[in-house]
């Protein structure tokens, strides 16, 4: 963790690491050289998750697409990593015209490289089709 | 008899738990294993979680919920002692371990099992269970049916919501609604601090702007064919309404995350004792109830935040299912009467809502599950007056496990402790 300087140091953001269920509530201060420092979290991922907070926060987005002749209407999917959160808006849009046929296996992609983001959209789950699901 | 089975261990539920449960069992030597599943697919209530975050203990990566089934029902299928039963509704349980079931295809079923794992999940606290004053009109759903609609049969059920309780499903559906593009209005919690996770506040409201009332009730609900808008007052500390805070907010949807209730009709059936604290079975270290040979895991036995912990629960539920299954012989009831009169009870003290299991034997190394009442900070917890662990920070809404190691069983025997019938556990400020 970078020692923070006692003067000149601003308050930058309170924020709570999502990255596990524990929650850590970390704060945020840039030093006069513009310098990130992080306190709060009980492990490493939580300085890296405020870091990329501030400077490109990002989230997994999990959604359903319809799926023709499954054994349910829709299909979960995921991104496989993290997406720019200001991208979840335009990811929903092209994500709600997006159909797929029965069979499809977990893992499948879906959608490849949406928004140009390099980052696959891929099932989250086995259908079957409706023939042979009961 | 027409139509009688007969199996080594009966798990009651194909969700995360009995999943667990009977690769567990497999393991320990149980040669057939049989799931009863009400459900035309496993998985449970994992497969409407379409949501991140599960996972991250047991596989150190955020899967969705189908993803965290997945991981098991592959092996499930593959393995020739388990036998699946889906669209089985298991509708009675006896003592001695015999179940009825129906199935569309084989009629009425009997099955009778040297070992029975509960792995029935819980059921979400409705409407009824809160009386609301207002109308009756449509609109009023639980969070976790609202989930279903939206995520697996694709309906949305409003456009413009208020959800009621801060607990995990009602801010996973905020950030769902957002999504899918309706508008959530409001979360409001009757408590001061949020029932949920920390993370889903931050990652499920703020993140879409979507306000948070602490201290807040719903306290009328409006409209006569559809809900067409709810009133929202403060509350005292008595969780009284205040009047004069009365706001109204308009909208056609209101949805409830107020709490899920273990489900275990089919337990109370076979007359197994329950815990008022958590609504579930009385289990010892092997989750064992006071009924021999019938086991129980999973939110059937208490409501778990994380699936991880249902997984690790289920593994020992399932892993002493098929021991018992095996020495099964009149033995292993005699064995249990003695182990009982030998356990400790684990009781519940100052600061701690339960701990779960409630009887141990005394030296076993095993992991205490617990809740304390309210948010606290830098406590200690304390078993018998012996430390057991230091906590910086603990949420009603977070269960804590703490390892009861030989070296704690070696200071509450110095201090006396063990020759007492009962443990008091307690969470106290440092």
């Amino acid at each position: 963790m970078a020692i923070g300087t006692q003067v000149n140091q601003e308050l930058e953001r309170k924020m709570t690491c999502i990255t596990c269920p524990t929650g850590c509530q970390l704060e945020v201060t840039r030093n006069a050289d513009g310098e990130l420092s992080i306190t709060g979290a009980q492990c490493r991922r939580g300085e890296v998750y405020a870091r990329n907070e501030i400077l490109d926060p990002r989230r997994v987005l999990t959604t359903t697409v319809r799926i023709r002749n499954g054994s349910l209407p829709l299909l979960p999917v995921r991104t496989t990593e993290a997406v720019p959160k200001e991208l979840l808006a335009d990811a929903m849009r092209i994500l709600a015209k997006v159909e797929v046929t029965a069979p499809v296996r977990t893992g499948d992609v879906i959608l490849p490289n949406i928004l140009d983001t390099g980052i696959d959209v891929t099932a989250s789950r086995d259908m079957k089709r409706a023939e042979d699901a009961f | 008899m027409r139509n009688t089975h007969y199996t080594d261990v009966a798990i009651i539920g194909g969700g995360p738990a009995g999943l667990a449960a009977a690769l567990a069992a497999r393991k320990a030597g149980a040669e057939h294993v049989t799931i009863l599943e009400r459900s035309h697919e496993l998985g449970g209530i994992l497969q409407q979680c379409i949501h991140n975050g599960f996972g991250i203990h047991r596989f150190k990566e955020e899967l969705t919920g189908p993803e965290y089934a997945y991981r098991f029902i592959p092996e499930v299928e593959a393995d020739p002692g388990i036998h699946v039963y889906l669209n089985t509704m298991v509708l009675s349980l006896s003592s001695d371990k015999e179940m009825t079931a129906v199935h569309p295809g084989h009629g009425l079923i009997k099955l009778r099992a040297k070992a029975v794992v509960l792995a029935m999940g819980c059921r979400e606290r409705t409407r009824g269970a809160l009386s609301i004053p207002g109308t009756r009109p449509a609109g009023v759903f639980t969070a976790g049916t609202a989930q279903r609609f939206v995520n697996m049969d694709g309906f949305m059920p409003g456009k413009q919501v208020v959800i009621l309780g801060s607990g995990d499903i009602g801010l996973i559906m905020a950030r769902r609604f957002t999504l899918e593009g309706a508008k959530v209005e409001a979360v409001v919690e009757i408590m001061p601090y949020p029932a949920g996770l920390a993370r889903n506040i931050a990652q499920c409201l703020e993140d879409f702007d979507i306000p948070l009332y602490l201290s807040s009730t719903v306290t009328a609900i409006h409209g006569k064919d559809r809900v067409e808008g709810v009133t929202v007052s403060q509350v005292d500390d008595n969780w009284c309404p205040i009047p004069g805070t009365e706001r109204y907010i308009p909208c056609d949807t209101l949805l409830l995350s107020v709490g899920l209730i273990p489900e275990n009709e089919l337990s109370q059936e076979a007359e197994v004792p329950l815990d008022r604290c958590t609504g579930g079975p009385i289990v010892d270290e092997n989750r064992e109830t006071e009924i021999s040979g019938i086991f129980a895991c999973g939110n059937v036995l208490h409501v778990h935040d994380l699936v991880d912990y249902v997984s690790e629960e289920a593994e020992i539920a399932g892993e002493a299912a098929a021991r018992y299954a095996q020495n099964q012989a009149a033995a292993a009831s005699e064995n249990q009467v003695q182990r009982q009169a030998s356990q400790l009870a684990i009781t519940p003290g100052e600061g701690v809502r339960y701990v779960l299991p409630q009887r141990i034997t005394p030296g076993a190394e095993v992991d205490l599950y617990l809740r304390v009442m309210q948010p606290m900070d830098d406590i200690t917890l304390s078993l018998g007056g012996v430390a057991l662990a230091r906590k910086r920070q603990v949420r009603p809404s977070e269960m804590l496990k703490i390892r009861l190691k030989p070296q704690h069983w070696d200071s509450l025997r110095e201090a006396g402790a063990v020759q007492g019938r009962e443990l008091c556990l307690k969470a106290e400020p440092r």
